[in-house]
């Protein structure tokens, strides 16, 4: 059969080109590799090779067009035996545009609800945020964390170690790797014991070499294993960003699903104490920005545990947000072994009904004292933990304020772009009706964090700012 | 040294040693300058254990020879740059311990008004530019430095410290191809002092830190960091070559810390043993003392000399615990260079 020979694209960003010259007459014998013909472009004149090897039959366009449209036929190429007479009608449009962007149903959100249940649940979908874009909330995954009856009170860094070590011992290509993870325990301890345990090839001490040892963790979860990357804080993990989001967060995309990156980068994350401005931030909003990364952030040694359980178990790369200043808090926590707290379910860790306070990591717990505040003032608020930052459980923020009609979000990071301003996009576009109020953000100010003992305490958010904002969103202050 | 086109062959070599005669007044002012990074961390460390440092905090103590050898043989045009492990780095370069102490206690007449800390501080004045928290940066910054020589042709050399630990980033490679590759006036100084917080060297790096150019055709040279003279000797020769427009050259200044890694490190992976060896029989200081003696100087001279740097560091001790905290306006000041509409 015939061959077409299409104009081609000659860089990424080149939709249409002249036909400068042909090299090859009809009737010329073409190998493939041969020049055929000269094509300029908005930047270079190039030249077009033959990908196959027959008889020029035809030239569709002639030495000379301007403007030819990527893919457009413009030339037929004939094999073996076949003469002119067998190129028929030749169509000379281009392929169709294929759209960008999934379609939209409708410009009203589609909130999916059953109604009896505290919290709602629905089932677990695999990817969220592509609902949302499409206009749909969808509720959290399931999830009946009363069941889990048995507990018992550890720290949250005994958590996040016994999370580890129960997933190592459940699953062997499970490894841990990062600076002084093995025979120091961990810079902060969270790995203490482990070595003894599993040995030193699956806990790992690297050179300080962020970047390096990052990228050979994302290669070794493409090649079948799953490792644990810890960032001694995640001040250190921007030595490794690129491979955060170019390596882990995009693969399974541009391998058009073939092969993933299952991969827990973690560490702790935020404010420590006063430790300056280079080793103190909030990274929640950097890798919730990008879409193939989930972005999980336990605030109790609950969330810990039965999170990182997910996200060692997730086929996902998975951004561990962790924070110091919790590692010696002591909570109760389920002692079952499949306590895993589903990804993408916020929990509601008090629930009231005059106003909605959203927080994540150590805020949770800054925004309980502040209902406790409130509460003697004669306001009930609802605090959410978030748990996820990423996929982020939209429907339990968005009942609650359909139910409170007024929202306040804390977190410890910077205001711009924050996750504030997320959720306050999400409560301007589905919630606006039901808002008695303007939304308030509690955020860290909007400077680097100061070393001073003062200065470090009035950049941070404290339960006062909570209560303060709560307060004024009730217009009662 | 002559200006010449051709290179030294980078040819690395191992523990030199130098043969100098130094004059009384030498060691005398290279005594001093260790001695007072000695007091000043000591008093630093004393100050962190009654709260008023906080945050991490890392101690030179051991590694007094290494700054102050180098800085002696230094020009004034020269710039430095080093890691979190900066005190002595800035005492050296002349700032003032007063100035330095209070920005440990977090104080508004520190060198960065509080708002740096133990970690970050910077002087223009005397050519110091930090002070900073992420490992592997000072040898990317220093290579920026000395840039600038460079294009202003100033004759300045960039001085860049950074650890053991350090050498192994990837910026570090990095910026040794780019100083070779443009014959950059940066000497890379690798402060080995044989661990990057628990990690020992030998469990950290392959092959040798300073031949690690050697693939660039840079230079590179391990010194004994605990005699001052060695240290001084090795500088002296390294500035010369770079100075002379050569390109970068590495000194792996072999050294080690007394302290923990910053001071919430109890060091359990060490022994006490090891430590006390280089304590006992290595000093850098004890060391110079005894030359400074049995050169004939007089004990009590010594004392005079003890007495002052007592002094001055109980002087900045005073100074940055009855020197106030930043006001509160300060938190929303130098985010940006203000400009006029
Ligand atoms: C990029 C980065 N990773 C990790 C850390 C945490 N950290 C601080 S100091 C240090 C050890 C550095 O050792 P070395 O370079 O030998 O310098 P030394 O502390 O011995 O002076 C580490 C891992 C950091 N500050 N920056
Ligand atoms: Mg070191």
């Amino acid at each position: 059969m015939p061959t077409n020979i299409l104009m081609p694209a000659l860089s990424p960003t080149m939709t249409e080109g002249n036909l400068a010259k042909w090299l090859k007459s009809e009737g010329d014998t073409v190998e493939a590799g041969d020049v055929i013909a000269e094509i300029e472009t908005d930047k270079a004149t190039m030249e077009v090779e033959a990908v196959d090897e027959g008889v020029l039959g035809k030239i569709l366009i002639s030495e000379g067009t301007q403007a030819v449209a990527v893919n457009t036929p413009i030339a037929v190429l004939l094999e073996d035996g076949e003469t002119a007479n067998d190129i028929g009608e030749v169509d000379a449009a281009p392929a169709a545009d294929i759209p960008c962007v999934p379609e939209v149903q409708d410009s009203d959100s589609v909130t999916q609800t059953s109604n009896d249940a505290e919290q709602h649940a629905g089932a677990t979908i695999e990817n969220r945020d592509i609902l949302y874009a499409q206009g749909v909330i969808i509720e959290p995954p399931p999830f009946d964390e009363a069941s889990f009856t048995d507990t018992e009170e550890v720290t949250v860094r005994v958590a996040l170690r016994d999370a580890m070590a129960e997933e190592m011992r459940r699953d062997g290509d499970v490894y841990l790797m990062g600076e002084e993870v093995a025979e120091y325990n961990g810079a902060y301890k969270v790995s203490e014991g482990l070595l003894d345990e599993f040995g030193a090839k699956r806990v790992i001490d690297t050179p300080i070499t962020e970047h390096g040892f990052a990228g050979l963790a994302v290669g070794s979860a493409m090649n079948g294993l799953k490792p644990i990357v810890e960032f001694m804080t995640w001040n250190f993990g921007m030595q490794a960003i690129d491979h955060i989001i170019n390596s882990a967060g995009k693969t399974l995309y541009m391998a058009g699903g073939q092969l993933g990156c299952p991969i827990v980068f973690r560490g702790p994350n935020g404010a420590a104490s006063r430790v300056g401005a280079q080793h103190s931030q909030c990274y929640a909003s950097w890798y919730a920005h990008v879409p193939g990364l989930h972005v999980l952030a336990p605030w109790s040694a609950a969330d810990a545990k039965g999170l990182m359980k997910a996200a060692i178990r997730d086929p996902n790369p998975v951004v561990f947000l962790e924070n110091e200043m919790l590692y010696g808090e002591k909570f109760d926590v389920p002692t079952d072994e499949d306590f895993v707290i589903p990804i993408g379910r916020a929990k509601i860790e008090r629930s009231g009904a005059d106003v909605t306070i959203v927080a994540y990591s150590i805020m949770v717990g800054k925004a309980l004292e502040a209902a406790k505040a409130l509460e003697a003032e004669g306001i009930d608020a609802e605090v959410i933990n978030l748990r996820t930052i990423r996929p982020l459980d939209r429907f339990t923020i968005l009942e609650s304020v359909k139910k409170t009609n007024r929202i306040v979000s804390v977190e410890e990071s910077w205001p711009f772009s924050g996750i504030g301003a997320e959720i306050a996009a999400l409560i301007g576009e589905h919630a606006f009706d039901y808002l008695d109020a303007p939304l308030a953000r509690v955020c860290a100010k909007d400077v680097p964090l100061p070393y001073a003992a003062n200065l470090e305490a009035l950049a941070l958010p404290q339960t006062e700012h909570i209560v303060n904002a709560a307060k004024k969103v009730c217009y009662a202050d | 040294m002559a200006k010449s086109k051709t290179k030294k062959p980078a040819k690395s070599k191992a523990a030199s040693n130098s043969a100098s005669n130094p004059s009384i007044d030498e060691m005398k002012e290279l005594y001093r300058e260790m001695l007072l990074i000695r007091r000043f961390e000591e008093k630093a460390g004393q100050l962190y254990g009654m709260g008023l440092i906080g945050g991490f905090c890392h101690l030179y103590i051991g590694q007094e020879a290494v700054v102050t050898g180098i800085n002696s043989v230094q020009q004034k045009q020269d710039t430095v740059v080093t890691s979190y492990r900066d005190h002595a780095h800035m005492l050296a370069c002349g700032m003032d311990p007063k100035g330095i102490m209070a920005e440990l206690t977090g104080r508004v007449t520190g060198y960065s008004r509080g708002k740096g800390g133990s970690m970050h501080m910077f002087s223009k004045e005397e050519n110091f530019f930090g002070g900073h928290g992420i490992v592997g940066a000072s040898s990317s910054i220093g290579t920026g430095l000395g840039f600038a020589h460079k294009y202003k042709k100033d004759n300045g050399v960039a001085i860049a410290y950074g650890g053991d630990g350090a050498s192994n980033q990837g910026q570090v490679a990095e910026c040794y191809n780019m100083a070779a590759l443009w014959d950059l006036p940066i000497l890379y100084v690798i402060e080995n002092n044989q661990y990057g917080m628990g990690t020992s060297v030998s469990r950290s790096s392959a092959g040798s830190l300073y031949k690690r150019g050697e693939g660039y055709g840079i230079p590179g040279e391990q010194v004994d960091g605990m005699d001052v003279f060695t240290v001084q000797a090795a500088a002296r020769q390294a500035l010369d070559y770079v100075r002379s427009g050569n390109g970068p050259y590495i000194l792996e200044v072999m050294t080690y810390r007394y302290r923990g890694h910053s001071m919430s490190d109890p060091a359990k992976y060490r022994s006490k043993d090891e430590v006390n060896t280089f304590k006992n029989d290595r000093d850098p200081i004890a060391m110079i003392k005894g030359m400074m003696v049995d050169g004939g100087m007089a004990e009590d001279d010594i004392k005079v000399i003890d007495k002052e740097i007592k002094e001055i560091v109980a002087e900045a001790a005073t100074f940055a615990q009855e020197s106030p905290e930043p006001d509160a306006h300060e938190l929303w000041t130098d985010v940006l260079v203000e400009v006029d509409a």
